[in-house]
């Protein structure tokens, strides 16, 4: 029991990162259609980040990861403002290629500004941690789980109680409508851009906590959150945060259970068989929304 | 005293003119009417005057204000809704919240104190507006139901609705009628004709269908070929012959000549 009880508390948090990291992807391909490949660089771009001003300039750790998420914004609505808003118009495709690109390049300057090795994170938790009833608790991953909630609870509202939440979702039903009642369609996808930025820096910063640290390959954890994005149903954002947990908690736990005869890593592989069992029953993911037709 | 004046206004595509030479003037509380057969340059001209297309000539002011310098989401605080020929809605979105969106502009809440739920009883007075206008087009039981289940003709007035809570000067209307049965299409005139009888609303319509236009209108532009041909109210448009002549084609020379005998 307590062993479960273990691994639940291990897989809720790695599921809680996952929710911030897909949440990201939510905001951005719900206002704009865009799957955003950028993401894992951002996640990345946001650990090294938080950990250079922390460590190297010396802020107090939190003060390192706001400024952190400010920057990060201010890049995510810099990429929409100086790129993407000029390929308006042209087939969502590109837009994602060009999401593609900017992540290999991004990827590639801290790699190279950086270097290939692990970094200290700066953060004040380190490796402590404390135990309940039998369970230990690493004192990063608490936090973690904390952080999300709070900055989760603080998306929800936004988007249930003000004029910019239900601006975001006519934005993505019909540009021109949502301009034609005087909503700047411009500022509110540069707006989802910096949202996708300030989630980055979180999600990256606790990716990046102990046993991990900020390394180049921080970055892939996009890809393992993507299966949460499916299952929840793209652009809901309900459904990134349901999809994010179930996925960190199926692979904690096959990490956990599965038997040896399927491999050592099947723990990678489980959160895909979990979403394609998922869409088997649900094509358009847990909250996803079938498009209407009309015949 | 005119609300909109527009002046000489011609658009072009490359060498293609979609229209040119147009001049009319829209008054205070006027139901005002482009008609035209297809092709005449209707959707081209309401488009320019959504700010959508930039027109190559010509001047268009709105209350003395060139209106012409006007971005399109800047169209709504100037006071002009809009409503579009393949609807604009958000089919996702309850009824409701479609015509909220509209009250965007005129919510003075920043984030951060709705964030803090300070703003409540505004939200209040938004919520109450909306749904007077949904009232308004009669769909008041429906505020709760996603646009997306409504059926087209109720969905038009959901899209009325929202043009209406922007507590607009001038209506812009892109064929209301556009691909409706007959049922449809006389209650959509008959709500069209209240805007202006029960809100005093100036609406600019531009519109194919000829008798729901001759039911409503007060003054009518007809185009033709992207050219004005006539200026006048109902009357007097039906028994212009040019008109009849646009939208019937040419009679065969021996038949004018007995007309006209």
């Amino acid at each position: 029991m307590t062993e479960f009880l273990q691994l639940l508390f291990q897989g809720v948090s790695l599921g809680a990162t996952y929710a911030l990291v897909a949440l990201g992807f939510a905001v951005v391909y719900r206002s704009s259609g865009v799957i955003n490949f950028a993401q894992g660089a951002m996640l990345l771009l946001g650990a090294y980040a938080t950990s250079w001003l922390a460590v190297d300039v010396g802020l107090a750790f939190g003060l390192a990861v706001l400024v952190a998420m400010v920057a990060l914004a201010l890049a995510g609505a810099g990429l929409h403002a100086v790129v993407l808003r000029r390929v308006t118009g042209q087939p969502t495709f590109v837009l994602v290629m060009i999401t593609i690109g900017a992540g290999i390049a991004v990827t590639s300057g801290v790699e190279a500004a950086f270097g290939p090795d692990r970094r200290l994170l700066g953060d004040p938790w380190g490796s402590s941690s404390f135990e309940v009833g039998g369970v230990t608790i690493n004192s990063v991953k608490a936090w973690g789980i904390a952080v999300t909630t709070v900055a989760l609870a603080a998306y929800f509202a936004f988007d249930r109680y003000t004029r910019w939440g239900l601006a975001m979702q006519a934005t993505a039903a019909d540009e021109e409508a949502t301009l034609s009642v005087g909503v700047p369609v411009r500022l509110v996808h540069a707006g989802t851009w910096a949202m996708a930025g300030g989630l980055a820096t979180l999600g990256g910063l606790f990716l990046a906590g102990f046993p991990g640290a900020p390394q180049p390959t921080l970055g892939d954890a996009a890809l393992r959150a993507f299966p949460a994005i499916v299952l929840g149903g793209l652009g809901s954002p309900v459904g990134a945060v349901v999809g994010g947990v179930l996925i960190g908690v199926t692979e904690v736990l096959t990490s956990g259970y599965a038997p040896d005869s399927l491999g050592t890593n099947f723990s990678a592989v489980a959160p895909y068989v979990a979403m394609i069992a998922i869409l088997l029953v649900r094509p358009y993911g847990l909250f996803g929304v079938r498009p209407a037709e009309r015949i | 005293m005119s609300l909109l004046d527009v002046r000489d206004l011609a658009l072009r595509f490359g060498a293609v003119t979609a229209f040119e030479g147009v001049s009319f003037d829209v008054r205070r509380g006027e139901l005002f009417a482009v008609i035209g057969p297809n092709g005449a340059g209707k959707s081209s001209l309401f488009n320019a005057l959504s700010r959508v297309y930039e027109p190559a000539s010509g001047s268009v002011q709105l209350d003395g204000r060139d209106y012409l310098r006007l971005r399109p989401h800047q169209l709504a605080a100037t006071g002009v809704a809009r409503s579009f020929q393949n609807l604009g809605i958000f089919p996702h979105l309850t009824a409701l919240e479609n015509v909220l969106v509209g009250r965007h502009h005129l919510m003075r809440c920043g984030v951060l104190r709705d964030g803090l739920g300070l703003g409540r009883r505004e939200e209040r007075q938004h919520r109450e507006a909306a749904l007077d206008a949904l009232a308004f087009v009669g769909l008041e039981r429906c505020a709760g139901t996603e646009v997306q289940l409504l059926p087209y003709g109720l969905r038009k007035r959901v899209e009325v609705a929202r043009c209406l809570a922007m507590e607009p000067r001038l209506m812009l209307l892109d064929e209301p009628v556009a691909g409706m049965n007959a049922a449809e299409r006389a209650e959509i005139a008959e709500l069209v004709g209240r805007l202006r009888t029960e809100r005093d609303l100036t609406v600019l319509l531009v519109e194919h269908d000829m008798g729901m236009v001759m039911q409503v209108a007060d003054r009518i532009l007809v185009l033709d070929f992207g050219v004005p041909i006539a200026l006048g109210t109902p009357a007097e448009i039906q028994a212009d012959e040019r008109v009849i002549r646009a939208y019937l084609g040419e009679a065969p020379e021996a038949t004018r000549t007995e007309v006209r005998a």
